[in-house]
């Protein structure tokens, strides 16, 4: 089986995120640089299917010289080899620029399955996994928490508003993980250590073909509006009186209840 | 020349989802300011009978296929008619909901397409004739402003923060053939396993009430329970206590959980960790409830209360049973 997995490196979730004060972009400094959670789950899925059925799992990844790092953690829980797109013409591409030139790489080599994580939690935008499906010509089941592989075919489970559904998609697809697929495992440190040999074959825009001019573009970076600052209520009353005080609030001044 | 505001509207089991009557309203507005026309696609089996009711929304037409293929929703019979539909009429603007649905389709339409998209907008505004679309990143600890240079400029909105404002039009339905080949539908639904619960969706509700590591343990949140049936409330959780196993992940409000934003969320024994507070700080109107005074959710929080929560709560389940009376 060829499995395919793609990975993003993003910052941490405890990261304070600054704008530059021209708006242009995020203060890089300080941050804390891991491998985007959900993707974590799309490599540790990719992993068990090898496990049970045999094959090599391929990791693909976009991203700066320092996104080698987050392609050697996915080789060292067990990935086979990897492909790192490095071109800085790709800084601040966007969803369709990204998948473009994920779907060129990922062309080149054998795919029965792929997974990407359902979103990256630094543009949050949770497209490219559907539009890299859909430049593969492959289907797609999107925020799966449960996958089962029936041979030629996986079955999933995929939640949505009020209801759970349970959906058949034949192979090559493209899978996106979210949280509750599984438990990514933590890198082995003989894991570590053979990772540094595992083959990385790094391309440029020129080597796929894929040129950078994005459709959507990020004009300007803001910090989120402020909130002013909230009131305490009865500081110094009773469980009973604060409750009550809170209940009259939400009633009367702020109308929500 | 592209012209026109549409939305790819949504029906489940032959009614509307809110968001459809959000996007209605939403693209009224931009369409009024270009002086354009809105119009819906509408996919489903059985469904032309609902479709003019898109009318009361803003909605001058709504093109609608008709289908069996098309019911239940499935990524590739959707984008197939959705596609097609707007390849045919070249609109300059295309909003979608960024709901489960309207997440999974939108990328597939990118791809059809090749255009930009704007995901998960909290706002959206016409600036020289153009799209611009205002929308939270990493998890709105920064808000960015995007502009697309394709058509349709594509966005998706944030279910529950634009308004549904009724601006009575035509709604007028135009039949088409979404040419479905039976060749390209991949996917099948095989089951669709509804929650009987009657708990409104996290991501829909009107009142969230969350508990964290303060809730102690999963009998902690019997309490908060109680208080989301007074107030018709969804449950939500912090990362800490879905971590520890209290529960479910579905319930998990953060930057790896749901973004949820209510007209009130309630967060109980909950700090505020900079991955919780991403998730929720869209709502209008936060009340934390903790024993820590220093606790980073004060500072979110429009009404706090310093105390334990196991007092305070049960409490304010009676005042507001009594007021609601």
């Amino acid at each position: 089986m060829n499995i395919v997995a793609c990975v993003k490196q993003v910052p941490d979730t405890e990261a304070q995120i600054r704008v530059k004060p021209d708006g242009s972009g995020i203060e890089e400094g300080g941050i804390k640089w891991v491998m985007n959670p959900y993707d974590e789950f799309g490599v540790e899925e990719a992993l068990r299917l090898k496990e049970k059925n045999g094959g090599e799992v391929t990791i693909v990844c976009l991203g700066p010289a320092r996104a080698m790092e987050t392609i050697r953690t996915a080789l060292a829980m067990g990935a086979d080899k990897g492909i790192h797109i490095n071109d800085p013409v790709f800084d601040g591409a966007d969803a369709f620029t990204t998948a473009s030139a994920l779907a060129a790489a990922i062309k080149g080599i054998p795919h029965d399955i792929i997974f990407c994580g359902q979103r990256a939690i630094d543009d949050d935008s949770a497209q490219v996994g559907a539009i890299l499906a859909d430049l593969l010509g492959i289907p797609q089941v999107t925020v799966v928490t449960k996958l089962e592989f029936a041979g030629s075919a996986v079955k999933v489970i995929r939640p949505i508003e009020g209801a759970q559904l349970l959906i058949e998609c034949p192979l090559p697809c493209l899978v996106t993980a979210q949280k509750g697929l599984n438990e990514p495992r933590y890198a082995s440190l003989p894991g570590i250590m053979k990772a540094k040999k595992k083959p990385v074959d790094v391309k440029n825009a020129a080597a796929l073909g894929v040129s950078a001019d994005g459709k959507a573009k990020v004009v300007r970076f803001v910090p989120p509006p402020a909130r002013a600052a909230g009131k305490i209520v009865c500081a110094d009353g009773t469980p009973e009186g604060k409750a009550a005080e809170l209940a009259k609030l939400l009633r009367e001044e702020a109308k929500v209840i | 020349m592209a012209k026109g505001v549409w939305i790819v509207a949504e029906q489940r089991d032959g009614a509307f989802r809110k968001i459809s009557y959000e996007l209605a309203s939403t693209a009224r507005k931009l369409a009024d300011q270009l002086g354009e026309e809105v119009c819906a696609v509408l996919c489903g089996s059985g469904i032309e009978g609902i479709a003019g009711q898109l009318g009361k929304y803003g909605v001058d037409k709504v093109f609608v296929a008709d289908n069996p293929a098309l019911e239940p929703y499935t990524t590739d019979a959707h984008a197939l008619a959705v596609a097609k539909v707007v390849k045919e009429n070249d609109p300059a603007i295309l909003l979608l909901g960024a709901s489960t649905q309207g997440k999974d389709l939108s990328g597939r339409l990118v791809g059809k397409l090749a255009t930009g998209l704007a995901t998960d907008c909290t706002d959206v505004k016409i600036a020289d004739g153009k799209l611009l679309a205002i929308r939270p990143m990493y998890a709105g600890k920064c808000f960015g402003e995007i502009a697309i240079s394709s058509f349709p400029q594509m966005a998706t909105l944030r279910p529950n923060v634009f308004a549904a404002v009724e601006t009575p039009k035509a709604g007028a339905v135009v039949k088409f053939d979404p040419a479905l080949d039976a060749g390209q539908l991949k996917t099948k639904v095989l089951e669709i396993q509804k929650d009987t619960s009657g708990k409104v969706d996290l991501t829909e509700a009107n009142i969230v009430v969350s508990g964290g590591r303060g809730m102690k343990g999963p009998e902690g949140y019997a309490i908060l329970e109680e208080l989301a049936a007074v107030l018709g409330a969804t449950v939500g959780a912090s990362r800490a206590a879905v971590d520890a196993g209290w529960r479910p992940q579905t319930d998990q409000v953060g930057q790896t959980g749901k973004i949820v934003s209510p007209n009130l969320y309630i967060a109980c024994g909950i700090s505020g960790a900079i991955q919780h507070l991403a998730g929720m700080s869209s709502s209008k109107f936060i009340v934390a409830i903790n024993k820590d005074a220093e606790a980073p959710i004060f500072t979110k929080a429009d009404y706090g209360v310093v105390d334990d929560l196991f007092k305070v709560v049960p409490e304010f389940t009676k005042e507001c049973k009594k007021l609601l009376a």
